[in-house]
């Protein structure tokens, strides 16, 4: 940053080590910001759709990741320009609150800050674009409620369900099995599903991964699937109508928290200690295996000593089950989690139908599944896939599913995909400007042009001629009045979205025109930065 | 700086790169094939072998390994190409699942990625390229199904059946000219297993020395220990405890305990108590009347003198798989506590004979005459070890494969039989399809086509003039047929007995596919920065 001297040479500071600051303002800053968003958007955009192309992202250390998903493409890209990153922080957001649109949410910023670049040519003022964008903002999302449809999700075996879950998957990697895996989706979200509350607790739903097979292959088990193995390499590897007993204290001699030393002064003493020791482990034992427990699952270590005891009872137990694990499983068979030996009692055991050990391809591991649980039904969906990205992606793919469903359930309105509402929005907001007699009635048009920037890239993307199908599409929107003419992107020969059955979450569209035109509303706020030099 | 002249800020951190579109695809396909083409000239009977040299200081850089397996020599190289390590990746996964195919999984999804390439450059768009290969690959596992046949378990030709995937198998590898001799071994070895699918019953042992003739399949099961000094060296009718737990010193577990004392007469006094400690626990083993002690622990002297005086053979510092082998093939219980000796009939293993032998110039131990009699042990003889570690990897996959058939059960010719069959279905199905699509499932016979292509080129033989006449010969009819690397024709597989588990192939083209399609569909590839490292 430049300095300004005094009249004896000595410089005026106002900044700490000014000299190495970067400054840029006005209008130079508001280009500059829009740019760097823009390219963000820009890398993002080819990925809209269902006829969306993949990226390839690697990572500091080598390792390779081939996404479509918006949220996981901007999160590996590193980006280091702070403008850009509010893009990534909108992506995530939209991820946090919807879990799918987190490409569509980044390039519809893009196209709105595209727009806005033009405004500020005109010599526009920010405020009064940004002030423009809202007004328009408000008429798209009150448009959109007009025009969406509630749907009955339980109609035809929640067929409504699986198309939208369907619309999700189509953008992936893992389309060709879209109905496999959206059915599998809606069956696991309805089974943890607590429909009176229209609520769903996703942490009931378990997603593994695992290499090898096809993608076909993923299936849904309908219990929990751990990554872990018996302690003992000899106990049963099946344990019929499980009580479990969900230890978060270690097979060990307790650790008390005080500090302490016991000082052993003679052979006596020695002998007694030894005692002692034994019968920790024999106490312990006899106080699972007397509560009827018949498997012992532990979130810590077991002594060797204190492994061949249970197994000498034929008591079944697992060492290591992570956290989460613990808690999932105490949730699904109606286990209290036990910190204390003393503190087993039947009541605290947990019920399942059985508990097995299972293994895959030549490579020996093993898995256990808890099924039939007592309490809530708990869901594991195992992925298949040839290779651990493809794997990754597909886990990735059902989660947005699961999201999509998710939403359905809690609110069933419905707009349809394909561009349509967003066309819709744009000749809606169009009109709109028409009424406004101040300066924003041009932001508010260049609103529209942005809403119908989302239908062009879709078509541009499957390789249709985007300004040749939006207009017809617009056209005819317009000339039938129906909302739900969008593009054809599956050429299958319609374009009313209703009849190819593309649905979208209300919430979802909503979120996504609110929180993009929130960010470019920061963004075109922005009218100094100051940085360090060296970016 | 974009199209207009407006300079960009840079968005990306420092030495992070960005290529999109065509500049990306040209990399992954690039990377992708030059990786393929890599392993491609190991593929097939022909197939030339590759050493690999480890990088790195220090005594690796005199470790060379030389082999023909696919998945070895690719997880052993470093490649920058992100779409290199994904066919990486799935060579792995090969493995991991089925055993054998790794180089055909590799080779495969190049060889579409180079038809892919070219479709490309005819501007065809990705999305219509991977629409074409998805209808292929699911005509092509169809076909595949539905050529396949399925013998009863038992019966005696789904032994021949395994006997000649063995042999198929083999054929590829160095042991080739043994193969007879080591496709009988294998097929033992796993119908041994009666069903069961865990390979750690079944043993290798690697012992440099002799010829590669000189292998042989032990019935009974091998520990590479040595039996302690001044215990017997052969014992009929054993009772085996095998055990976990500490026979040096026993630790004391109890938290914060401290041993103080202020004479020396108490440090003499907790001595013998702590010998006591030992020698009460020695007692307690002995009260299962075991004839053979097993420790994955190391012994002290002390104990073990005592184990010795009352007549049982100690057995050292098994390690763990040894020690679960043990258990397993004796049907012995890990014991780490001894308090119950009433279990004794429960816990104790039980062996015919137990014995050192010599092999080699190693000592070993041997239990024949076990309990559960499904463990086994192969033991490999060979003049290097470069050449034991390839037979050890040529062995893994026959085992593999074998134990994939035993639970699948179905089988298809081999030769290259299955690919020109599910190439020439492709064919037929793309006469059907309207649309682009048409042109990427034929792209997809092409790439499966170039399968027994390259095994006739490793061969040396007229590749063109061969595959030729072999797919006349499936268009007349002749359904068996298949290549013939002995002499360079087209022979019928069924007289020369080659045949190939189904799911090894099902697997490869699944995994292949999905991994050209996953690289073709990237448009766009992102480096991060390198993570900076410190140096040590």
């Amino acid at each position: 940053m430049s300095l300004a001297f005094d009249d004896y040479g000595r410089p005026y500071i106002i900044l700490r080590d000014q000299g190495q600051k970067k400054r840029m303002k006005g209008l130079e800053a508001y280009k500059s910001n829009i740019l760097a968003a823009k390219a963000v958007a820009n890398t993002l955009s080819s990925s809209l759709g269902p006829k969306g192309m993949d990226k390839m992202l690697v990572s500091p250390d080598g390792d390779v990741s081939v996404t479509n998903d918006g949220a996981t493409i901007v999160e590996k890209m590193e980006i280091q320009h702070p403008t850009a990153k509010l893009l990534v922080e909108l992506s995530q957001s939209q991820d946090a609150e919807i879990g799918d649109g987190t490409t569509g949410v980044v390039v519809l910023a893009g196209k709105l800050l595209e727009q806005a670049l033009t405004l500020l040519d005109k010599g526009i003022h920010p405020l009064k674009i940004s002030d423009g964008f809202d007004r328009a903002c408000d008429v798209a999302i009150k448009h959109l409620e007009t025009i969406s449809e509630e749907i009955d999700i339980q109609a035809n075996e929640h067929e409504a369900l699986i198309q939208a879950a369907c619309t999700a998957l189509g953008s992936k990697v893992v389309s060709k099995r879209k109905r496999e895996l959206g059915k599998i989706a809606v069956t696991a979200v309805l089974d943890v599903a607590d429909l009176a509350r229209r609520d769903v607790n996703l942490d009931l739903i378990k997603i593994q991964t695992k290499t090898g097979g096809s993608v076909e292959d993923t299936r849904l088990i309908s219990g929990i699937l751990i990554d872990k193995d018996m302690s003992h390499p000899q106990m049963p590897k099946e344990v019929k109508e499980a009580k479990i007993c969900l230890l978060t204290c270690p097979f060990e001699p307790p650790k008390p928290k005080t500090k302490h030393n016991i000082n052993i002064s003679s052979a006596e003493d020695y002998k007694k200690l030894y005692l002692q020791e034994q019968q920790y482990f024999v106490d312990m034992v006899k106080l699972v295996k007397d509560s009827g427990a018949n498997i012992a699952l532990c979130q810590w270590g077991f002594d060797d000593e204190a492994n061949h005891l249970l197994l000498q009872n034929e008591l079944p137990a697992v060492r290591w089950v992570s956290g989460t694990d613990v808690e999932l499983i105490a949730m699904a068979t109606g286990a209290r989690i036990i910190p204390r030996f003393q503190e087993i009692t039947p009541e605290k055991l947990g019920k399942a139908g059985s508990v097995k050990e299972v293994q895959f391809g030549t490579s020996n591991e093993r898995m256990l599944v808890i099924e039939n649980c007592q309490c809530t039904k708990a869901v594991t969906i195992l992925i298949r896939g040839g290779s651990q990205m493809i794997v990754d992606e597909a886990k990735r793919s059902i989660h947005d599913a699961i999201c999509v469903i998710r939403n359905l359930i809690k609110d069933n309105r419905i707009v349809y995909g394909g561009g349509s509402a967003e066309l819709a929005c744009a000749i809606q907001v169009l009109q709109y400007a028409d009424e406004v007699s101040s300066v924003e009635q041009y932001a508010i048009r260049s609103f529209a042009d942005a809403l119908e920037g989302i239908p062009c890239c879709l078509a541009d993307n499957c390789g249709l001629n985007p300004i040749t199908s939006v207009a017809q599409a617009k056209a005819r929107q317009l000339q039938e009045s129906n909302p739900r003419i969008g593009i054809d992107c599956m050429e299958l020969g319609t374009t009313d979205m209703k009849e190819q059955r593309i649905y979208e979450t209300l919430s979802s569209k909503k979120q996504q025109i609110q929180l993009a035109t929130q960010v470019v509303k920061m963004i075109l706020k922005i009218d100094d930065v100051i940085a360090p030099d060296d970016y | 700086m974009d199209i207009v002249g407006n300079v960009l800020p840079q968005v990306l951190k420092d030495e992070a790169t960005e290529d999109k579109g065509e500049m990306a695809r040209l990399q992954s396909f690039v990377g992708a094939i030059a990786v393929a083409d890599l392993v491609k000239t190991t593929l097939g009977p022909k197939g030339m072998d590759k050493i690999l040299k480890p990088t790195g200081p220090g005594q690796e850089m005199t470790h060379i390994t030389v082999t023909n397996d696919g998945a070895t020599i690719l997880k052993s190289m470093y490649v920058e190409n992100p779409a290199a390590k994904i066919l990486i990746e799935i060579s792995k996964t090969q493995d991991e699942e089925v055993g054998d195919g790794t180089t055909t999984v590799a080779v495969l999804a190049g060889e579409l990625l180079r038809e892919g390439e070219k479709l490309i450059q005819k501007r065809i768009h990705p999305q219509h390229v991977i629409a074409g290969w998805r209808i292929a690959r699911d005509v092509a596992l169809k076909t595949l199904r539905d050529i396949s046949s399925e013998n009863d378990i038992e019966s005696q030709e789904f032994h021949n059946d395994l006997i000649k995937i063995a042999r198929t198998t083999l054929s590829s590898k160095l042991i080739t000219s043994d193969r007879d001799y080591f496709a009988d071994l294998c097929v033992k070895a796993v119908l041994r297993l009666k069903g069961s699918s865990n390979l750690d019953y079944i043993q290798i042992i690697k012992l440099p020395g002799g010829t590669i003739r000189d292998s042989y399949l032990d019935d009974g099961f091998i520990l590479k220990k040595q039996i302690t000094i001044g215990c017997k060296r052969r014992i009929e009718n054993a009772k085996i405890l095998v055990a976990n737990t500490a026979m040096d010193y026993d630790k004391i577990k109890i938290y914060g305990t401290k041993v103080k004392v202020n004479s020396m007469d108490k440090v003499a006094e907790i001595e013998a108590a702590e010998k006591e400690k030992m020698k009460h626990k020695v007692d307690k083993i002995l009260k299962f009347q075991p004839t053979v002690f097993v420790n994955r622990q190391l012994i002290y002297n002390y104990p073990e003198q005592l184990l010795a005086d009352s007549g049982i053979t100690v057995i050292e510092h098994a390690d763990f798989e040894g020690m679960e082998r043990v258990a397993a093939a004796t049907g012995a219980e890990i014991l780490s506590t001894f308090d119950a000796p009433e279990r004794r009939d429960q816990v104790l293993g039980h062996c015919d004979l137990i014995e050192e032998i010599m092999i080699g110039e190693e000592k070993m131990i041997k239990f024949t005459g076990c309990k559960k009699n499904e463990a086994c042990t192969i033991v490999l003889r060979g003049s290097s070890i470069h050449i034991l570690d390839e037979v050890d990897r040529s062995i893994h996959d026959v085992l593999c494969v074998l134990i994939t058939t035993v639970k699948n059960r179905r089988v298809v010719w081999g030769g290259g039989n299955s690919e020109m069959q599910m190439a020439a279905a492709c064919e037929e199905e793309a006469k059907k399809v309207q649309g682009k699509q048409a042109l990427a499932i034929e792209a997809y016979a092409r790439a499966l086509r170039q399968i027994p292509t390259i095994i006739c080129d490793n061969g040396g033989y007229d590749s063109a003039e061969l595959i030729q006449n072999f797919k006349v010969e499936l268009q007349k009819g002749n359904l068996t047929s298949g290549l013939n690397m002995n002499d360079g024709t087209v022979g019928d597989m069924k007289e020369l007995g080659i045949k190939e588990c189904m799911r090894v192939k099902e697997q490869a083209v699944m995994a292949a596919s999905e991994a050209a399609e996953l690289i073709m569909r990237v448009d766009d590839i992102v480096k991060c920065a390198p993570r900076k490292r410190e140096r040590a």
